[in-house]
């Protein structure tokens, strides 16, 4: 995904010479290309994440579309207040990316285990909050959060992951979700780069017979309100997957949709439970620890179907 | 609209100029207009912060009239220097300095704290013309300032960037942060004003988190470091000429000042970062400051 959004960024930048990329001193490798290509247009703020989102805040007056770029809970949580204060409220051009989501650092240990970005970010007023859910969302979405006016985080994953849509997205306007699969016993809702999950749970349920329709929500907040309402009243039971917490996440979100919808669909919310992972691990390993792999979205499917 | 004797607020606070008019273009009369505005809106609204408002007038009178190229009547022009008061909770002196000089009516300051208005005790540029930049949480202004900095030098613009720290506000990991960007990006249109009044929230500085050598610890971080009396108006002003002309680094002015300065019973007196004056200590305060009059 991170190579997808160096890609889509690249191109942007190409165009727009006020784009302005500052890294907190992380992108090894990643982030050269468009360092050598846009050497005006690329800033290292040193390991200084609140003096960078202030940075950014203060090139944005300028005038300027401002991305801030690091891992895990760096861009985010360590200079929180400089979002909300600096960039959110003064309603500024400021993007603030996040490569590493979930358990993409997984054995580096909890301080780089990114589990409840999405539910801090998305409390903030004026964030919208993108979370694509492979390199094709990615392409799709990096030139719609560039053109969003104000504050947005971009929450990635890792590079390397498979794409899992088949074809080029085309004209994607947030905050539509995207079908990956069709069905009519389960609907599997998506945010992020556990897609890959969601869709395996999907074809490993179809196996067993179930059907699935898996979604995915490219973007968090605001949230496909329509489609979320639609699939409460279409299922008895719905589903959803995050690499994040389920406290104020994607689940929350859903879950304040069917509720205020008077919904009587059954909600499911997949994903961290209120905990810190103690334990390392690949991205998969943790992922499985913690019931959010494929086999373990399909065992509960299969469970709470038959309940 | 009447607020006091039979007075609108404007000529209440302007009082002791009649029958003629306060020259705000002379920094000596705009510091003291902050002072008995800053007074007057802490007054009327129970708010907190007068001592930081009075340690900093100077300062922000010798910016207002001598320094920062603004335009009253266009706040908005592009070419504009650019002024963060990063010591949000003296905001009731920038304020009174916007208003003095013609940004919004006088009138206005009344509404400080007020239900439904914009005149925040920390600074706001929610429907405040001329504030740049809203504060409060301290340790914000200078980064924003690296990026406005950054951003004028890019454009080519010749427009300048200035920052009001307080000294406190040192104790923020975020402002050393902003320092070492500033001399690494060699922002030689950033000037920054620690209003150095030795006091914080609960004590003295060097009694909380030592700061001296605080010269020291700004040169060392790169910086053009110009040492004055905070509240010697031609001293100030000398000061920021040098910064404006130094060249290759960023410039700060500690600025050496009295938290409370102006009013003998708030002077160096930290009851005055939260006490607000009301009954005999607001006349009392009144009276000296009216004494003072330039």
């Amino acid at each position: 995904m991170r190579d997808a959004f160096v890609r889509a960024l690249m191109e942007r930048a190409a165009a727009d010479p006020r784009l302005v990329l500052i890294t907190g001193d992380l992108g090894f490798g990643v982030l050269r290309p468009f360092q050598e290509k846009f050497t005006a247009q690329y800033i290292n703020a040193g390991i200084a994440e609140q003096a960078m989102t202030g940075m950014a805040a203060g090139l944005a007056m300028t005038g300027r579309t401002v991305l801030t770029y690091s891992i895990g809970n760096f861009p985010t949580f360590r200079c929180l207040e400089q979002i909300r204060n600096d960039c959110a409220y003064h309603e500024l051009n400021v993007k603030i990316v996040c490569v590493g989501g979930g358990f993409v650092y997984g054995p580096l240990g909890m301080s780089h285990h990114a589990t409840e970005d999405i539910s801090v970010l998305r409390a903030l007023p004026g964030v919208t909050v993108f979370t694509p859910g492979d390199p094709s969302e990615v392409e799709a979405v990096v030139p719609v959060m560039l053109d969003t006016p104000g504050t947005c985080y971009l929450r990635l994953g890792r590079g390397g992951e498979p794409r899992v849509h088949t074809s080029r997205i085309t004209d994607w306007k947030a905050p539509e979700a995207l079908t990956l699969m069709e069905g009519q016993d389960v609907a599997i809702l998506s945010a992020g780069g556990i897609l890959t999950q969601a869709v395996g749970a999907g074809e490993e349920l179809l196996r067993c017979g179930i059907h699935a329709q898996v979604m995915s929500f490219p973007c968090l907040k605001p949230l496909d309100v329509k489609t979320v309402s639609e699939l409460g009243r279409r299922f008895r039971h719905v589903v959803t997957v995050e690499e994040n917490t389920v406290v104020g996440g994607f689940g929350s979100a859903v879950a304040e949709v069917l509720a205020e919808e008077g919904s009587g669909c059954r909600l499911h919310r997949i994903g961290m439970q209120d905990e810190y992972s103690t334990i390392v691990g690949t991205q998969q390993y943790l992922r499985a620890c913690y019931g959010m792999h494929a086999q373990g979205i399909c065992d509960r499917i299969i469970k709470w179907l038959e309940e | 609209m009447e607020y006091r004797d039979g007075m609108t607020y404007e000529a209440w606070v302007h009082a002791a100029f009649e029958p003629g008019k306060p020259d705000v273009s002379d920094p000596r009369v705009l510091a003291w207009l902050i002072r008995r505005n800053g007074l007057e809106m802490t007054h009327v609204s129970h708010g907190s912060h007068v001592g930081a408002v009075f340690s900093l007038a100077e300062i922000m009178a010798v910016l207002y009239t001598r320094v920062l190229r603004v335009r009253p009547s266009e706040p908005s022009w592009p070419d504009r220097d650019r002024i963060i008061l990063s010591k949000g909770h003296a905001g009731a002196a920038m304020y009174a300095a916007l208003a003095e000089t013609g940004f919004f009516p006088v009138e206005e300051l009344r509404h400080h704290y007020a239900d439904g208005s914009h005149l925040s005790g920390h600074v706001s540029h929610r429907g405040v013309p001329g504030v740049e930049f809203s504060t409060g949480s301290l340790g914000h202004g200078l980064p924003v300032g690296v990026g406005l900095a950054m951003g004028a030098r890019m454009d080519g613009a010749p427009w300048r960037t200035f920052v009001i720290l307080g000294d406190g506000e040192c104790d923020e990991g975020s402002v050393w942060e902003a320092a070492l960007e500033g001399n690494q990006f060699q922002l030689d249109n950033l000037i920054a004003v620690v209003d150095h009044n030795h006091m914080q929230s609960l004590d003295f500085c060097e009694k909380t988190l030592k700061l001296e050598p605080f010269d020291e610890k700004w040169r060392s971080f790169g910086w053009h470091v110009l040492r004055v009396d905070g509240h010697d108006t031609e001293a100030l002003e000398k000061a920021f000429e040098d910064a404006a002309a130094h060249r290759g680094s960023p410039s700060v002015i500690i600025a050496d000042t009295v938290k409370g300065k102006g009013v003998s019973f708030m002077e160096n007196n930290i009851l005055w970062h939260y006490r607000t004056p009301q009954g005999e200590e607001y006349e009392a305060a009144r009276r000296e400051l009216e004494a003072q009059r330039p």
